[in-house]
């Protein structure tokens, strides 16, 4: 890759290339038969996914039949012991099955609907601000959005502090009678948000909204910009109000748009580990565990249950799958994939 | 109300909402880099001081020099940054190579392998945890970073392919057909046409992976018990102690980690979005 390229980096159509070499044939085909070039070229990254994603996908399923501890991850395995549904039985019957679901759904739905709606709200206000504004907001989103995972945690662990926190700080400012009636108590002075899981999820639920709308703002931006601005126009001179063109006009024309979005939170929000992870103070608050944390806990605490921990992962997955696979089919059937 | 005061009044509202979403997403990051650089006796005390007022680089040296765990940051940043480089080399490739395939032929299996594209990309990574953690000691790549490069490799390419397809769909078919008219093989077709055209789109597609990699956090915890192979994210769990917690310490630690992803994230910010949107939406 010595010699300059003929053709300019990103530019246009016009400049195709125009070297001519009439000594050769044209439409020299390589050493491979061309029918076989699609296969070579999938070939790396398909290993990729069979070796890292499937095949552990068909090894957790296992595993989960099975009695795996510290016998069988020694460097000189013994067998595993096959116990068919016991690990599932054993699922089902704990309380902490219970407690993990309830707060797995509960965060899922309370942050996917909240991402949604302060997304949606401010990839319209996006749309409706004037260029510097537009780009001054979308800058400052950028921040929260690109903030690692790892750090919004332990920011907003410290906005929540219980003595030096900036939270408990703004709240003491509210008027007593005020903060009385909305909250209870008007005295926030050392209150720990991080002791019990409720307050545990509250934080997480403002730390992981504050984390995804930007990315949810983004899009709908841009879905937006590929409406044509007749279409607006003509509803508004229709006399129409802001909240019936959205319903009529915008929502159904970005609802392929939406749906994705939808998807992709759930997903995000399903799983949520590292952010409760940190707030939770690692694994130790039960009470806080969602799925993904239960299952991590009773694989990797002594003494391993790693068929135990499979087998929560297992029913994690399957409720993902079946969340994600009506619009799994509506993504295949609305991109071109054919 | 005339109209036009009326619109002045909206543009205003309209300026006003934007600068208090403005500020709702600015002041954490805001907040972490002020307390990095405020002395100990502005970090712990039940008053409101918006700036530092002393400001000290105490709390960055001291993570620099001293750290954290036994090593100084240096390190752990040196650590998350081979294990990003690393996925996002091989990752690109892989993601190239598969794009044009996708998006250039058409064979038996395409359409099955963008549908497993997708459902790849639905199970969660921590419940694959597991296995992945008992196949990475069986190979010898506990406590190595290439273990981690590999498993990210694993974790970002269903979407790096899927994302950089439409870079490559994009570029006019017609430029190659015209190489290969010109008497151009397949290589040089691909390297020298199809290449430096879909250099941006792959860009895109490497900070989108660099940045998942750099902020990989459940992996790196389960995968790496020696000290000084750690990568940020596990590092910064570190400043918590029974006790207490060293926020000035872990609030340098945290600005360093998000700096490099901030700035990646606004050096290409337009193509990441267009990028994102592309991938995620349009198809």
């Amino acid at each position: 890759m010595a010699q300059t390229s003929t053709i300019a980096r990103g530019g246009g159509s016009s400049s195709a290339p125009a070297r001519r070499r009439s000594h050769r044939p044209p439409r020299r085909s390589g050493a491979f038969p061309p029918r076989a070039i699609p296969y070579l070229l999938l070939l790396p990254g398909l290993l990729v996914i069979a070796a890292l994603l499937l095949y552990p996908l068909y090894q957790m399923v296992d595993m989960s039949f099975h009695r795996v501890g510290l016998r069988q991850i020694r460097p000189n395995p013994q067998p595993a012991e096959f116990l068919g549904m016991g690990n599932y039985t054993q699922v089902f019957a704990s309380d902490l099955f219970w407690i993990s679901l309830r707060n797995t759904v509960v965060f899922a739905a309370v942050t996917v609907a909240l991402t949604l709606l302060a997304g949606t709200l401010v990839g319209l206000l996006l749309h409706r601000l004037g260029k510097k504004m537009s780009t001054f907001l979308i800058v400052g989103i950028m921040a929260a959005w690109a903030t690692p995972p790892t750090a919004t945690a332990i920011i907003w662990k410290w906005l929540f502090d219980a003595d030096a926190g900036v939270v408990n700080w703004a709240l003491n400012l509210l008027p007593d009678g005020l903060a009385t009636a909305l909250l209870g108590r008007a005295d926030w002075s050392g209150e720990p948000w991080l002791n019990s899981a409720t307050t545990i999820y509250l934080v997480l639920i403002v730390a992981v909204v504050w984390a995804s709308f930007p990315f949810i703002a983004v899009s709908v931006l841009a879905g937006l910009k590929s409406i044509p601005s007749e279409l607006f126009e003509a509803a508004r001179v229709d006399g129409a109000s802001p909240f019936t063109i959205f319903r009529r006009v915008t929502f159904p024309l970005l609802k392929p748009v939406f749906s994705v979005l939808l998807v992709l939170s759930l997903i995000w929000d399903f799983k949520v580990f590292t952010q409760l992870y940190v707030l939770a103070g690692g694994t130790t608050n039960r009470e806080a565990f969602n799925l993904s944390l239960w299952a991590y806990t009773e694989a990797f605490s002594a003494p391993p249950k790693m068929g135990f921990g499979a087998a929560i992962a297992v029913v994690l997955t399957v409720i993902m799958l079946l969340i994600t696979a009506v619009y799994v089919r509506q993504i295949v059937r609305t991109e071109d994939v054919r | 109300m005339n109209p036009r005061t009326a619109k002045r009044l909206r543009r205003h509202g309209l300026n006003g909402t934007a600068v208090v979403v403005f500020l709702f997403a600015v002041f954490p990051v805001y907040w972490m880099v002020a307390t990095a650089f405020k002395p100990n006796d502005e970090i712990f005390t039940t008053r409101f001081i918006p700036f530092p007022l002393a400001p000290t680089f105490d709390h960055v040296s001291r993570v620099l020099t001293k750290g954290v765990a036994g090593h100084s940051i240096w390190q752990y940043l040196l650590n998350s940054a081979i294990v990003a480089l690393g996925t996002v080399l091989i990752g690109s490739l892989f993601a190239l190579l598969a794009a044009t395939a996708v998006a250039r032929f058409r064979f038996r299996f395409r359409t099955s392998f963008l549908i497993l594209l997708l459902i790849v990309q639905m199970v969660p990574a921590e419940a694959l945890l597991i296995p992945l953690f008992l196949m990475v000691r069986r190979l010898g790549m506990y406590d190595q970073l290439l273990g981690l490069i590999v498993i990210n490799v694993g974790f970002t390419l269903p979407f790096a392919i899927w994302m950089l397809r439409t870079f490559v769909a994009a570029v006019p078919k017609e430029l190659e057909e015209a190489a290969a008219i010109d008497g151009a093989t397949r290589f040089v077709t691909f390297w020298k046409v199809l290449f430096p055209l879909v250099a941006p789109g792959l860009v895109a597609t490497s900070i989108f992976s660099f940045i998942t990699a750099w902020n990989e956090f459940v992996f790196a915890l389960t995968l790496i018990s020696d000290q000084g192979r750690y990568t940020m994210p596990v590092a910064l769990q570190f400043f918590t102690g029974q006790r207490s917690t060293d926020w000035g310490g872990i609030m340098a630690a945290s600005t360093l980690m998000t700096i490099p992803v901030i700035a990646f994230f606004m050096l290409v910010q337009r193509r990441m979005v267009s990028g994102l949107v592309a991938g995620a939406v349009k198809g």
